[in-house]
């Protein structure tokens, strides 16, 4: 109960602050008026459980395809057998970075898909090309819906003999190149890449091709905070997908010993 | 004022366990003018027989694009066939937006018949009153498929629909067997005949009552087709030299009465007769 | 029928003074005039066959098929009106595709069978709906093996070794209770299957008709799929010898 008389039926104070309790700019009534759109719903602000880069490239006899076994939490290797590799039908395999449960997420949104359309029982099935179509206009409905899946996807694939790849991400961008890198693999390996691919992807045998992503993931590990020295590769040919077990990268520290802060320190 | 306790809606079975309404539906689509549908290893074609309803007024619309690779002609009611084959025109393109592939036209005929289905099922709806005939190809070839107001779909190597089509029929049955090693000409021929068969005595088939729809390689009568032989849709002069090719009727077949019919095709009325053969129940009278 | 003419026989929603319902029971009918489909559940799987009869010689061999998918591991055949049982395919597959997404793992049949029969059921319960005009076959093998239902018009799902529906059923359940089915493996279910199809199939009355045989099971690796060609034409050469030695004897 406010016992002024005088105050009643008036504002309360601490609506116009008759006390000069606060400097001019300040005081409730002058204060900025209340963003009503900072209590709007939120959606997906930033990715929480994260893959780094995927590489892809074509070669002789279809497509090949790299991602390492890491999923982090920031800057934690929280996961270091994730398989960030998923093949879709039998001519189709699909790579994904950014956020880990997204991906989940668009795996199984394939797999209903990959299900629907075996149900049918014809002749028809979803190709490489089909599958990256639907993944452009999914990302793109949800960046829409300003609530997007955070991933930068690649998808690669081999049907009626011909080599099929191509990128999509969070935006729903999507381009097709005869090599593809997503994340910090696009800065990084993308120029190691397309000096040994583009161009010659119609002579490059599966060795070399498997050298060269080997190589490139060495790279990444090394350069790559977020990357981890275990990875796996797919391949797409003829035969149809083929996920290989996981590969280790050797790699040699030597080189660090006398770098500050990470040997022994002998100062 | 009905003909049996049965068929005032879609929601009554007759002991028989049949669907007058469903039934009547189909005999809407025999209302319409003929349309014929035949195809070879390569081509598809549809023939359709147009209507005018006098000197002064145009010929009706028979046959509709659905997309590149698809194509329907009609029989019975022109507006519900409107409102379908603007639904199938939605699925070919939303196949083309989602997944950028050409509808699979199995699926896209499945699809409609799905949707006739329901309208058999409940009150307060009636049957679609329109059957079609569908053209399209896809990797594995031409295709024909029928469909019809009671919500089944089935893929022919030859039909025909609409009023007097047991006459075309019988044609076709007579013939399906060559039709798979036609060329483009001799198919489209063998559709003149199966439905010139369909015309009333003193009528003939002409380039201002016949539709001819086409999907598959451009044949020798034909200029600017792109290679992949998307549905096109020829009326007027350019169908001039098609009728030209065609047999005089009396030479072809002297020993061909009209009206023989093989004998499970026993119901093959003239116009607005009803339906032969309705054994059940008849309890208004 | 007493029933005809009685006025209550015109609605699903109205009882005759005997408690029946006679629309489903009409229904029933409807089933009854259509080609027969039979199901066998034995050792190692499930197999599912039809006597798809041909209306017209005009129509194309094999293209329209009668036995439907409704899952990767679960078979559907309806007798009946086909245009029902599309019908019932497709709330099977929403049904599938529904409980997977929220469990992650394939629909076990018995849920399904169970979803699909409160759907047909519900079809018996209103005037402006009609009952579903057909009988529908489920076959699957899931987590707890090989499993097989028969969905009937009222709405019941049971549970069966063998199943048969449509015109020659009753024959055709002689017939498959002659057989140990538990003991039969898939690939002699399917020469079984041929040789009920054959011999209900009445060749003075019926038109002719083309036998569709699918199964799913261990040598499906738990996929329905239909038959290997070869494996059908023999079922079908050796029911045609096997009918023939019987008319003879």
């Amino acid at each position: 109960m406010d016992h002024f008389p005088t105050n009643w039926g008036r504002p309360r104070n601490d609506a116009y602050d008759a006390y000069n309790t606060y400097p001019l700019h300040q005081r409730p009534s002058n204060a900025p008026t209340h963003d009503k759109f900072a209590d709007a719903v939120q959606r997906t602000q930033q990715p929480i459980v994260t893959g780094t880069s995927v590489l892809a490239i074509m070669y002789k006899d279809g497509i090949m395809m790299a991602a390492d076994n890491l999923a982090s939490y920031g800057s934690l290797a929280r996961f270091k057998s994730i398989q960030r590799l998923h093949a879709v039908g039998s001519n189709t395999v699909l790579g994904a970075s950014g956020d880990m449960s997204d991906f989940q997420h668009i795996q199984s949104l394939l797999d209903a898909l990959v299900t629907e359309e075996f149900t049918h029982q014809d002749a028809n099935t979803l190709g490489p090309a089909e599958i990256h179509e639907y993944l452009a206009r999914v990302m793109y409905a949800r960046r829409s819906k300003m609530n997007p899946l955070w991933n930068a996807l690649l998808v690669g694939g081999f049907k009626d003999g011909k080599r099929f790849l191509a990128y999509v991400d969070l935006l729903g961008v999507t381009y097709t190149a005869p090599s593809l890198a997503t994340g910090y693999g696009a800065h990084i390996a993308i120029p190691l890449l397309r000096q040994a691919v583009d161009g010659r992807q119609d002579t490059l045998t599966e060795e070399e091709a498997r050298k060269l992503l080997h190589d490139c993931m060495r790279v990444l590990f090394y350069r790559d905070a977020r990357s981890l020295d275990k990875y796996q590769v797919a391949t797409v040919t003829d035969a149809g997908v083929d996920i290989s077990d996981t590969i280790k990268i050797d790699t040699t520290w030597d080189f660090a010993e006398g770098i500050r802060g990470y040997g022994a320190q002998t100062q | 004022m009905f003909r049996n306790t049965y068929d005032s809606d879609n929601t009554v079975f007759s002991p028989q366990g049949r669907l007058h309404q469903v039934e009547y539906a189909l005999e809407a689509v025999k209302q319409g003018s003929a349309a014929v549908g035949l195809r070879s290893k390569t081509h598809s074609v549809l023939l359709a027989l147009k209507r005018s309803s006098g000197e002064l007024a145009s010929y009706q619309q028979k046959m509709y694009r659905i997309d590149d690779h698809v194509g329907i002609a009609i029989a019975g009611l022109t507006s519900d066939a409107r409102v379908l084959s603007n639904f199938m025109r939605q699925q070919a393109m939303s196949s083309r937006m989602v997944f950028n592939r050409p509808i699979p036209v199995n699926r896209l005929v499945s699809t409609v018949a799905d949707k006739a289905q329901v309208n058999t099922q409940e009150y307060g709806r009636r049957p679609y009153g329109v059957g079609f005939l569908v053209i399209g190809q896809d990797k594995s070839g031409p295709h024909l498929y029928e469909f019809s107001p009671s919500g089944n779909s089935y893929e022919y190597y030859a039909m025909s629909i609409g009023a007097r089509s047991q006459s075309a029929k019988t044609y076709l049955e007579k013939h399906y067997e060559s039709f798979a090693d036609c060329n483009l000409e001799e198919l489209i021929k063998h559709g003149l005949h199966a439905l010139r068969e369909t015309l009333q005595q003193d009528k003939e088939l002409t380039i201002n009552n016949t539709s001819i729809g086409i999907i598959g390689p451009a044949g020798v009568h034909e200029k600017d087709v792109p290679p992949e032989g998307p549905f096109r849709l020829l009326e007027g002069e350019t169908i001039d030299v098609y009728l030209k090719s065609m047999v005089p009727k009396r030479s072809e077949e002297p020993s061909r009465p009209a009206t023989t019919a093989p004998a499970e095709a026993a119901a093959a009325p003239p116009p607005a007769a009803p339906a032969a053969g309705d054994e059940d129940v008849q309890m208004a009278e | 029928m007493t029933s005809i003419g009685t006025g209550y026989d015109l609605s699903a929603s109205t009882y005759s003074p005997d408690g029946r319902i006679f629309q489903v029971e009409y229904a029933n009918k409807a089933v009854e005039n259509s080609g027969t489909a039979i199901g066998l559940r034995v050792k190692d799987g499930v197999v599912l066959a039809v006597e798809k009869l041909i209306h017209s010689k005009l129509l194309v061999p094999e293209a329209n098929r009668r036995i439907q998918t409704v899952d990767r591991h679960v078979g559907l055949v309806s007798a009946g009106l086909l245009a029902d049982g599309r019908n019932l395919a497709n709330r099977s597959r929403d049904e599938a595709s529904g409980y997977k997404d929220t469990y992650r793992q394939p629909i076990p049949l018995k849920f399904l069978a169970d979803r699909l029969g409160m759907y047909v059921q519900t079809y018996t319960l209103y005037s402006s709906v009609r009952p579903f005009g057909c009988s529908t076959i489920l076959g699957a093998c899931d987590k707890t093996g090989p499993t097989l239902y028969i969905i009937e018009p009222s709405g019941v799902a049971y549970g069966y070794h063998g199943a048969a529906v449509g015109k020659g059923r009753q024959l055709a359940k002689t017939e498959l209770e002659k057989i140990k089915l538990s003991e039969l493996t898939m690939r002699e279910a399917v020469m079984e299957a041929a040789r009920i199809i054959h011999l209900v199939h009445d060749d003075q009355k019926e038109k002719d008709f083309e036998l569709e045989i699918t199964w799913v099971g261990e040598e499906t690796k738990g996929v329905h799929l239909p038959v290997p060609k070869d494996l059908l034409e023999e079922a079908s050469r050796r029911a045609k010898a096997a009918l023939e030695e019987e008319i003879e004897s």
